[in-house]
């Protein structure tokens, strides 16, 4: 064990004086964290409307007011035919079209029942989902309004006016959930890079044979590797934390050490990961195109951009398996719900169980003797 | 037990091929044994068995009194080697190399300073103590290379090719630290294909396709294949390669 006090000594040096490195040690955490919460939101605004009016009554105006001023819609302009409108369509002028029978007015007054058209441009899938559906919304709103106007006897039925409250995000707020999820991004991209990258590196300069010829431990080898990474790992942590703070005024509501205790073995697992990647491949090269291959999948498959509820079943099946699902969901918990220690034990124990097996992969793969 | 290194019908095959075939022979502590041959003959295989950095594939084998399979953990502790690759940190400073690898072998921190110093004396590097091993001339990191890889005092010390790509002064100035470790009765096992070296040696075997050829003092090879040099004996064995 007195081995590992010179082998931490010697890369902490190595690491303090490899300068891309300790850049990019100090530039990440500010840039994601500065950038990525504003453009990783799932609202959306400036959804381009086009309308064909046929009606040009009061009620059809006032009906196109309430959309315009939801905020969520940039008019383009009124069409005076459908095929016209549709042309802006075809020219992605407009990503949405209103259409408003004529007689919309009579009918509406008179008969108490009409029906307006939407279509929506669907190449960009999200937001023509999300732009029909806050449509949807804000012409049920108005049909509601005006039959309270009009002082209509309506049955119980259609009274029933749903109203969400949003329990620990009571605004919907995007960045509350990004941030916490950027944060494990953060760590992520700092374990699994930079520790396959290490030992791979000592196997192409050769550094590797001169330590396989001493009596070093492959226990103590790894565990010299994995220590300067966890330290790296929750100082950046730390600093990502008060950028949340300060930037965004998020602030964990439950226990921040929780946090901490979590992100000790997260990190180590994927220290352990990328280590692992690192005792197969031979170059640097090798060991990045691993590295990033798995990160992708994992962190698209982590619930981090979309809910792992909303995967079909055979991709929930991965997402146990993916280390990453943990953590986003133990953050968020933590940061937004508060959660304590009993209430992410599961996850906990499922993040301690991938950092033995990683590491243990590791030593069990880190050769001496070829 | 007075040999440093003893193998028996020592093998190593990747596949097919035979890289070391059944060589025997036997190192006396205090030597200094140069081990001969071609690009190609095995040299480097055999010594990567006997420090344990790679398996055999059959044949029996000690260093410093050890089994080469059952026992390498203790081999190491009891060795020291320089790669024919330079293999220091070279974003490490000299002193920096000398402490790593003087912690690793268990030397405690005061026992690190004192032969730092001694070895900077001996390097003629006392003024370059904190430069960086990258910028340093390629001879004098071979020289630090060295010295590193004796920093514990091992038993015996495993050079390979130390002198390669070295210019001829500094070469002589190398083998005069070979023969200093050896008065301080370092084993000292050195391949190399530099026959003028091969002269400087107490004993050399030369090494022919895995094979040992030809193994006894320089003087008496010289003898037995009637040849004013190394250089001659080695090319009359040399010629019959074929993995070279």
């Amino acid at each position: 064990m007195k081995q590992l006090k010179y082998l931490l000594q010697k890369e902490f040096l190595q690491i303090r004086r490899d300068k891309t490195i300790f850049k990019m040690i100090i530039a990440l955490p500010v840039i994601q964290l500065l950038i990525l919460p504003w453009a990783a939101t799932f609202e959306q605004h400036n959804i381009s409307l086009g309308v064909v009016n046929n009606d040009r009554g009061t009620y059809s105006r006032r009906l196109i007011e309430k959309v315009v001023s939801s905020g969520y819609f940039k008019l383009t302009g009124y069409f005076t035919s459908y095929e016209q409108a549709l042309k802006a369509i075809e020219t992605d002028e407009a990503d949405l079209l209103l259409e408003i029978p004529g007689h919309f007015e009579d009918n509406f007054v008179r008969q108490q029942q009409t029906d307006v058209m939407l279509s929506v441009n669907a190449v960009n899938g999200q937001k023509a989902g999300l732009g029909a559906s806050y449509l949807g919304q804000i012409i049920a709103d108005f049909n509601r309004d005006v039959i309270l106007q009009q002082g209509i006897q309506l049955d119980l039925v259609n009274l029933i006016n749903v109203m969400p409250y949003f329990k620990y995000n009571t605004e919907m707020n995007y960045r509350n959930f990004m941030v916490p999820g950027i944060l494990v991004m953060l760590l992520t991209l700092i374990g699994l890079v930079l520790s396959s990258m290490n030992i791979v590196k000592e196997k192409e300069i050769g550094t590797i044979e001169q330590i396989n010829v001493t009596p070093v431990s492959k226990f103590t080898f790894i565990l010299a590797k994995l220590i300067p990474f966890i330290i790296i790992g929750l100082v950046l942590l730390t600093i990502g934390l008060f950028i949340a703070r300060l930037v965004y005024g998020i602030f964990p509501v439950g226990n921040i050490l929780l946090i901490y205790l979590f992100a000790l073995f997260y990190l180590s697992a994927f220290l352990g990961a990328g280590l692992v990647i690192s005792t197969y491949s031979n170059t640097q090269q090798q060991a990045m195109f691993v590295a990033v291959f798995f990160m992708i999948i994992f962190l698209l498959l982590s619930g981090l951009f979309t809910p792992v509820s909303s995967m079909p079943e055979w991709a929930q099946t991965i997402t146990i398996f993916n280390p990453i699902r943990y953590f986003v969901e133990v953050i968020r918990l933590i940061f937004m719900k508060g959660s304590r220690l009993m209430d992410i034990l599961p996850q906990l124990g499922a993040i301690i169980g991938f950092a033995l097996f990683f590491n243990t992969w590791a030593i069990m793969n880190y050769k001496k003797t070829s | 037990m007075n040999s440093a290194i003893t193998t028996e019908n020592l093998t190593k095959q990747f596949g097919d091929f035979t890289a070391v075939d059944r060589i025997s022979f036997e190192v006396a502590k205090g030597e200094i044994f140069g081990f001969l041959g071609a690009n190609g003959a095995g040299k480097t295989t055999a010594m990567r068995m006997l420090c344990g950095l790679l398996s055999p594939t059959s044949g029996k084998g000690t260093v410093a009194g050890f089994d080469i399979y059952k026992q390498s953990d203790n081999i190491k502790r009891n060795i020291g080697y320089m790669s024919q690759k330079f293999s220091l940190y070279e974003d490490l400073s000299v002193a920096e190399n000398m402490r790593l690898f003087g912690g690793i072998y268990g030397m405690n921190s005061k026992a690190i300073a004192s032969k730092t110093d001694e070895s900077l004396r001996e390097l003629e590097l006392t003024n370059d103590r904190n430069t960086r091993v990258k910028s340093l001339p390629s001879g004098i990191k071979q020289k630090v290379s060295f010295a590193v890889s004796i920093f514990h005092t091992p038993e015996i010390v495993f050079l390979d090719e130390p002198t390669g790509g070295v210019d001829p002064i500094a070469r002589r100035k190398f083998w005069e630290m070979i023969y200093h470790a050896a008065e301080k009765g370092i084993t000292v096992f050195v391949t190399t294909h530099y026959m003028d070296e091969a002269e400087y040696c107490n004993r050399v075997s030369i090494m022919v396709d895995g094979k040992i050829d030809a193994l006894d003092s320089p003087e008496k090879l010289k003898n037995t294949f009637m040849a004013s040099s190394m250089d001659e004996v080695f090319q009359s064995l040399a010629r019959k390669a074929k993995n070279s």
